[in-house]
């Protein structure tokens, strides 16, 4: 028999937890989502827990219940902060764990995504990453008013956008995503010289132009800010659909899926192998991790009758693209490792309520796995990629 | 009102890319690892500075077509540096140059309302306009916009930012679990701007920061620049050399004001400047000499008379005599982003050419003389009354300094300067409320509510 091998752990925050009413919770803190300490409490607590990372849910669209427009409702929690901003005020806060800010790529400027996740690379010394975001409503796009994302019918109406134009959508996520990795090697690592015998700051020939030009849009380069720690900071992808998983074969490192049993994590694995197969993967297999709503308590019915609480408050029954489990810290760690057993590395637990759930998943669940031999018992000091097992990436641009 | 002498306000400028930075000196460390950030942040806050200021550039400099490489390169991203300083410091304003052409204004609302709240009411924003077709290769839209429309996209630009700050009221989030309540109105955030720059329309995310509208920056000498920050700025970033140029400067922009209905404290006149301290007189003197030396190689020499010159003069000796041929008039600059530094060439030539005729000077000698020389060169106590003097006859409301090592650079300054304007009652010795608005006594942003409602007046 061999040793289980270790799985990777990660929290996605989102204002007061995933369910709408979490914040109706006693300890819940609602008035300070907009707060620093608020965050920073968040994520020093998932360090505590000795989690991989954290992501932190970003959107350029409000909260709704309605997807691609708003609602009238006023009992949901509304309103966020940018979520690059919030990792770059946590990072100096904490020490080891990673930190994955959801990034749009469909009307931001991949220039500026580039040099904030590598400043945050910096800031974090080597735990930063981002998940990149693909936005195909109306709704956003008019925020910007530089582009229609749907096709205005005869009558005036706007349908959802059609399978062409997500596609597109999706294409261009992956030149997005490829200008920001080749802006990260446009500075090989050594450029910076500070050579004072010849007045040379920097070797000229080692910082480099990217010349892009797609579809989508051409980026000369090079960066204004020199190749981070990692090279190249986590780039990871949600995925449920095929045109999604295709992206994340191209451009991620790492994939969030939403397996609902063994079967289906088996087969999503399968699908995202075929898909690297497909557009020619190179490097190392994506990390495949699933998502997970999770309500805690010590026992099922607890757990289940809290879910039902805040069902009733909210006025319908939680909805998610993610599997919700509602149980014990010690079933959980059951299910996870049992989908492991079925190729998922590791796992991004949304906790229905903040600071109930995520601080089962920190004291409870953490030492459930721990006793299972599948998580690790502390630290090592190790950047956000090294601690996944991926290497740091060769500069492209780098002269063998 | 009180006596109370008129304050001064000082700011640290984090070392920038151009020859004021010496890379060369020992002490010099890292324009990229946070550490240096922090360093300078909290030596700044320690000496109760109003803020720090973190400059852009958004395209590597060119020189000769290829990318210079005597001074420093490189920076990280400011909304990023300046959310992480938020984090090790707890009282300095924190200021950041963001680029009015090559953004999008519902995202640096976004962002500064969102570094305002990170940072408890610390954010302020130095609005650029950088226009350049050079710069635009980096970007989407490249090089988009015409140079005589940059002001009109900035002033709409600030404008819709502004609108999006106030759609969402200062009480808006109740979040009052007994009637389940968590927004006054689900219509917070809910935006519609139709102008010749920006036609947006949708809910902006961000409930309303503590400062209400971060504090507006805007730099720039032209007419247009002057007024944009009579209309629509708390503060002012310049450069003037003598306290004679800077009342002239003052007294012109703090004149604008009325015609907006301002006061003239509604707008403060910070200069950037640089400084040498030295034991003595002739100490400072000496070392201010030295650093000159450091600041303008025989290299960065050729290099500045190339910007006038408009030549590839490599091959001369910069401690030789100027060139006997004329400056190349053509439009074609060989030098690609950054402002320009010199005005008419040819004016230019012949002034300096005179100037090394009179004084027998080397192109390098004369580079040192004719380009930026240190602001304030003098014993602590020199610098300290200098300091005064040009508050005292209004010719800035105070200074953001821009030490020219990083990150040290202002240690020496903070530890004796500081003290004695402190001792005179001109400079604070403790903050005084929480946000960046307190520390420069302006007055808050105009309620929301208010700004709202005309909104929508105006698009009905």
């Amino acid at each position: 028999m061999t040793l289980p091998s270790h799985l990777h752990l990660a929290i996605a925050l989102d204002g007061a937890g995933w369910h709408p009413a979490a914040w109706r919770e006693s300890d819940a803190r609602p008035l300070d989502l907009s707060s620093p300490r608020y965050w920073v409490d968040a994520v020093q607590e998932a360090e505590w827990g000795l989690l991989d990372f954290v992501t932190i849910e970003d959107s350029l669209a409000i909260q709704s219940t309605r997807r691609g427009a708003v609602d009238s409702r006023t009992d949901q929690v509304r309103g966020r902060l940018d979520a690059v901003l919030i990792a770059a005020r946590v990072a100096p806060t904490t020490s080891a764990i990673g930190i994955i800010p959801v990034t749009t790529t469909t009307h931001t400027e991949p220039f500026h995504v580039s040099k904030a996740i590598a400043t945050l690379d910096y800031v974090s010394g080597g735990r930063a990453g981002l998940q990149a975001r693909v936005s195909a409503t109306e709704l956003e796009a008019r925020q910007f008013g530089r582009r229609a994302i749907s096709t205005p019918q005869a009558n005036g109406a706007r349908t959802s956008p059609d399978t062409a134009l997500i596609t597109d959508l999706f294409d261009e996520a992956a030149e997005f995503v490829e200008v920001v990795r080749r802006l990260w090697d446009s500075w090989e690592d050594d450029a910076e010289l500070r050579d004072v015998a010849t007045g040379r700051f920097i070797d000229r020939d080692k910082v480099h132009y990217i010349d892009f030009e797609g579809p989508h849009f051409s980026v000369k380069g090079p960066s204004i800010t020199p190749r981070p720690p990692q090279g190249q900071p986590l780039v990871s992808v949600l995925a449920h659909v095929p045109v999604a998983f295709r992206l994340a074969a191209r451009s991620a490192d790492l994939v969030y899926t939403t397996p609902t049993s063994t079967e289906v994590a088996h087969s999503i694995v399968s699908t995202i192998r075929a898909h690297e197969v497909a557009e020619g993967r190179q490097g190392p297999k994506l990390l495949v991790f699933a998502d997970l709503v999770v309500f805690l308590d010590e026992n099922t019915t607890t757990a289940v009758l809290r879910k039902q609480r805040l069902d009733e408050l909210d006025g319908r029954a939680l909805r998610s693209d993610a599997f919700i489990f509602a149980g014990t810290p010690g079933d959980l760690a059951e299910l996870m490792v049992e989908w492991q057993a079925a190729g998922i590395d590791g796992y991004r637990l949304r906790p229905g309520a903040v600071p109930h759930d995520l601080e089962m998943i920190t004291h409870e669940l953490v030492g459930a796995l721990q006793d299972r031999g599948v998580f690790r018992q502390h630290y090592e000091d190790l950047t956000l990629r090294a601690r996944l097992g991926l290497p740091r990436p060769a500069n492209r641009y780098a002269r063998a | 009102m009180t006596d109370r002498p008129r304050q001064i306000h000082l700011a640290a400028h984090f070392p920038g890319v151009n020859n004021t930075t010496v890379w060369s000196d020992p002490k010099a460390g890292s324009h990229i690892e946070f550490s240096s950030f922090t360093k300078l942040a909290r030596t700044a806050e320690r000496a109760k500075f109003d803020f720090f200021f973190l400059a852009e550039g958004l395209r590597l400099r060119e020189q000769r077509g290829k990318i210079h490489d005597l001074d420093v390169v490189g920076r990280p991203d400011t909304f990023t540096v300046l959310a992480a300083l938020a984090g090790v410091t707890d009282h300095i304003g924190l200021s950041g140059t963001i680029n009015s052409t090559f953004n999008e204004p519902f995202e640096v609302a976004r962002q500064f309302a969102s570094l305002d709240h990170l940072s408890g009411g610390r954010a302020a924003w130095n609005v650029v306009t950088s226009w350049d077709a050079f710069t635009g290769e980096n970007f989407r839209r490249g090089g988009f916009l015409a140079q005589e429309d940059r002001y009109d996209r900035a002033k709409e630009f600030l404008q819709t930012a502004r609108e999006l700050w106030d759609t969402w009221d200062d009480g808006a989030v109740i979040a009052d679990r007994d009637t389940g309540r968590f927004i006054a109105d689900s219509t917070e955030g809910a935006f519609l701007h139709n102008g010749t720059q920006f036609q947006i329309e949708g809910h902006f995310g961000v409930p309303r920061s503590p400062q209400g509208h971060p504090v507006i920056f805007q730099a720039g000498d032209s007419d247009t620049g002057r007024e944009f920050a009579a209309a629509d700025a708390d503060c002012i970033f310049t450069r003037h050399g003598t306290v004679e140029a800077g009342q002239r400067f003052y007294e012109d922009v703090k004149g604008r004001l009325a015609r907006y209905g301002r006061s003239p404290d509604d707008l403060k006149i910070l200069p950037a400047a640089t400084f040498v301290l030295g034991e003595s007189e002739e100490d400072a003197l000496e070392q201010s000499a030295i650093v000159r030396r450091q600041q303008v190689s025989g290299q960065t020499a050729i290099l500045f008379l190339e910007q006038v010159w408009n030549r590839d003069l490599s091959d001369y000796d910069p401690d030789g005599p100027l060139p006997e041929l004329d400056p190349d008039l053509s439009e074609a600059s060989i030098v690609k982003g950054r402002v320009p530094v010199f005005d008419d060439r040819m004016k230019t030539a012949a002034k300096w050419r005179s100037l090394a005729e009179a004084k027998k000077l080397s192109i390098r000698e004369l580079m040192i003389e004719v380009t930026n020389p240190a602001s304030f060169v003098g014993t602590p106590l020199q610098v300290a009354r200098q300091i005064d003097q040009a508050v005292t006859s209004r010719a800035a409301d105070g200074f953001i300094l821009v030490p020219h090592v990083t990150p040290g650079g202002l240690d020496e300054f903070a530890e004796t300067v500081v003290p004695l304007l402190q001792e005179w009652g001109r400079f604070r010795t403790q903050y005084e409320g929480p946000t960046l608005r307190d520390h420069l006594g302006l007055p808050p942003a105009k309620s929301s509510k208010t700004a709202r409602l005309a909104i929508n007046a105006g698009a009905t």
